[in-house]
């Protein structure tokens, strides 16, 4: 089984990309051998109130279920604690949420907020380093992307949030893991979409200091092609116990947590 | 199926990497895991130990050259070469050329010590034309401003170079490797000698449909640069969309086409 924790429906608005459909999306996992996909609103990522998304994530999952609703929330919005209670009630397997898309302070205290708020409900928050390489990004997509210190100082706001963060290379991963005590790292899951393969074997490595248990399989499509995190696994020398967690037990596990 | 990676890479043990070996080794290993057939590869001097890896010294380019030219000789049927030279020295320039193509390398590597549109590029192409070699070239993909450590160049001014030498084929590098990659499609659309590597970290969905509409696969050179993961990728996306001669053309008969003939065996 694979699960693919960071798809995305809806359009980017920095350039034109094919796709953003339930449809599209069920093409691509079919094209490249994923069973299930944890699905966010990209469009809705640069709106005012991304929760006015979360509706059509709904709506494709209760008739696929093979795609599970990531719905967003805004920390600095009021209805963001009924959004975590909507997202329990629909069996979300996360919630996403993205400060500095937001304009909102990545450690500050709506954050905190959010933080002990989805933890007291047992939900895991996902959070996306960024979405594009920052040398390609439109003039116009000033966001900054998430520092390190902002998963190291969310990730110690409640002792009971799990976090799934998406876009991580190699040195910011590292910087939150070895920044962490061993108890804050085992609620941390990464995806391996923006993690180096060979020659640089970057994941090799972090599969090996870091540990199996800590990462995910996730794509980033359609903004990225999925076929390179299947990629990434395929030239991933590792026991098919280890290719297991990556590729679905740890995600579940995750999602799980204490519901 | 042939397959030709035009952009791949070795370290050498002056690089400053401690595991140098390691990596050469991954890419030979990983390369066979994905089937490629031939590295053409090079060397940017010391990679920044000795002098900046994009400003290589005289002394650093010869160095990386003959480490080059030795990986070559212990992996006779898996790695080719490109001369990596510093324009800013051309008469060190062109003896680098003489000797390494003399010695069997197959191209000629520019990558950041010189903008492509400056006249001292003219007498390396000139080289390359008169040698019917190919120039593969750094660039930024729409460099809209000046980059610490490199004087980078990007696919309009690559244009301007490969107008001045129609003969020889230019190789835009790494259309994945980092910046607007939109921009240059646009600007090498109608030049025919400059083809497009796919190589860099770099797998947006729509740039290899953009790559297709913009030159079509006749124009189009598998690569991996740094990431054998993601020129995979796009390799196995690309065997989705297209069929046939076109996809042999991306895996290796454009590249066939440009290097020396007889330079990957019975071509």
């Amino acid at each position: 089984m694979r699960i693919d924790v960071n798809a995305f429906i809806g359009q980017f608005p920095f350039r034109r990309i094919e796709g953003g459909t339930a449809r599209g999306l069920r093409d691509s996992m079919q094209r490249v051998g994923i069973d299930q996909a944890w699905v966010s609103h990209l469009s809705s990522l640069y709106w005012r109130d991304p929760t006015e998304g979360n509706p059509e994530l709904y709506e494709i999952a209760a008739t696929d279920p093979a795609l599970r609703p990531v719905p967003a929330v805004h920390p600095g919005l009021a209805n963001w604690s009924e959004v975590l209670d909507r997202a329990v009630e629909r069996q979300a397997p996360a919630v996403r949420v993205d400060p500095t898309f937001y304009g909102v302070d990545p450690a500050g205290a709506v954050m905190s907020a959010l933080a002990r708020g989805a933890a007291s409900r047992g939900l895991p928050l996902m959070l996306a380093v960024r979405l594009e390489d920052g040398r390609q990004r439109h003039p116009n997509d000033g966001a900054a992307e998430l520092a390190p210190w902002a998963v190291r100082s969310l990730i110690r706001a409640d002792p009971g949030l799990r976090l799934i963060v998406t876009h991580a290379d190699r040195e910011f991963i590292e910087q939150v893991h070895w920044g962490a005590t061993p108890a804050e790292s085992a609620r941390l899951l990464w995806d391996i979409c923006w993690i180096w393969g060979p020659p640089e074997d970057h994941l090799e490595h972090l599969v090996r200091t870091v540990g199996a248990d800590r990462f995910c399989f996730g794509t980033g499509m359609p903004v990225r092609i999925p076929e390179n995190s299947v990629a990434k696994l395929d030239l991933l020398g590792i026991p098919a116990a280890d290719r297991a967690k990556i590729e679905h037990e740890n995600a579940i596990r995750q999602a799980a947590g204490s519901r | 199926m042939t397959l030709i990676d035009v952009h791949a890479h070795f370290y050498q043990a002056a690089s400053g990497r401690a595991d140098w070996a390691e990596r050469n080794a991954s890419r030979l290993e990983h390369g066979d895991r994905v089937g490629i057939d031939w590295h053409v590869a090079s060397i940017l001097g010391s990679w920044g130990r000795n002098s900046p890896t994009y400003f290589p010294s005289p002394a650093d380019v010869t160095a990386g050259n003959d480490a080059l030219l030795e990986l070559m000789s212990l992996h006779r049927s898996r790695i080719k070469g490109y001369v990596c030279v510093n324009p800013n020295f051309t008469d060190h320039a062109l003896g680098e050329i003489d000797r390494c193509l003399s010695r069997g390398m197959i191209g000629i590597k520019l990558a950041a010590s010189r903008r492509a549109d400056d006249p001292l590029l003219d007498p390396i192409g000139r080289e390359a034309a008169a040698r019917r070699v190919p120039i593969l070239h750094h660039i930024w993909q729409h460099r809209r401003r000046e980059w610490p450590g490199q004087e980078a160049s990007d696919a309009v001014e690559l244009a301007a170079l490969a107008s001045r030498h129609p003969a020889v084929p230019f190789i835009l590098a790494h259309l994945g490797g980092g910046g607007d990659w939109l921009h240059s499609l646009h600007a090498v659309r109608g030049v025919p000698n400059v083809f497009i590597d796919l190589s860099g970290s770099g797998v947006d969905g729509g740039m290899l449909e953009g790559a297709l509409a913009a030159v079509g696969p006749g124009r189009l050179l598998f690569g991996c640069d740094l990431t054998i993961d993601t020129g995979w990728a796009k390799l196995r996306y690309l065997e989705r969309s297209i069929s046939g001669e076109a996809i042999e053309r991306v895996r290796w008969r454009n590249a066939a086409s440009i290097f020396p003939a007889g330079a990957f065996g019975a071509d």
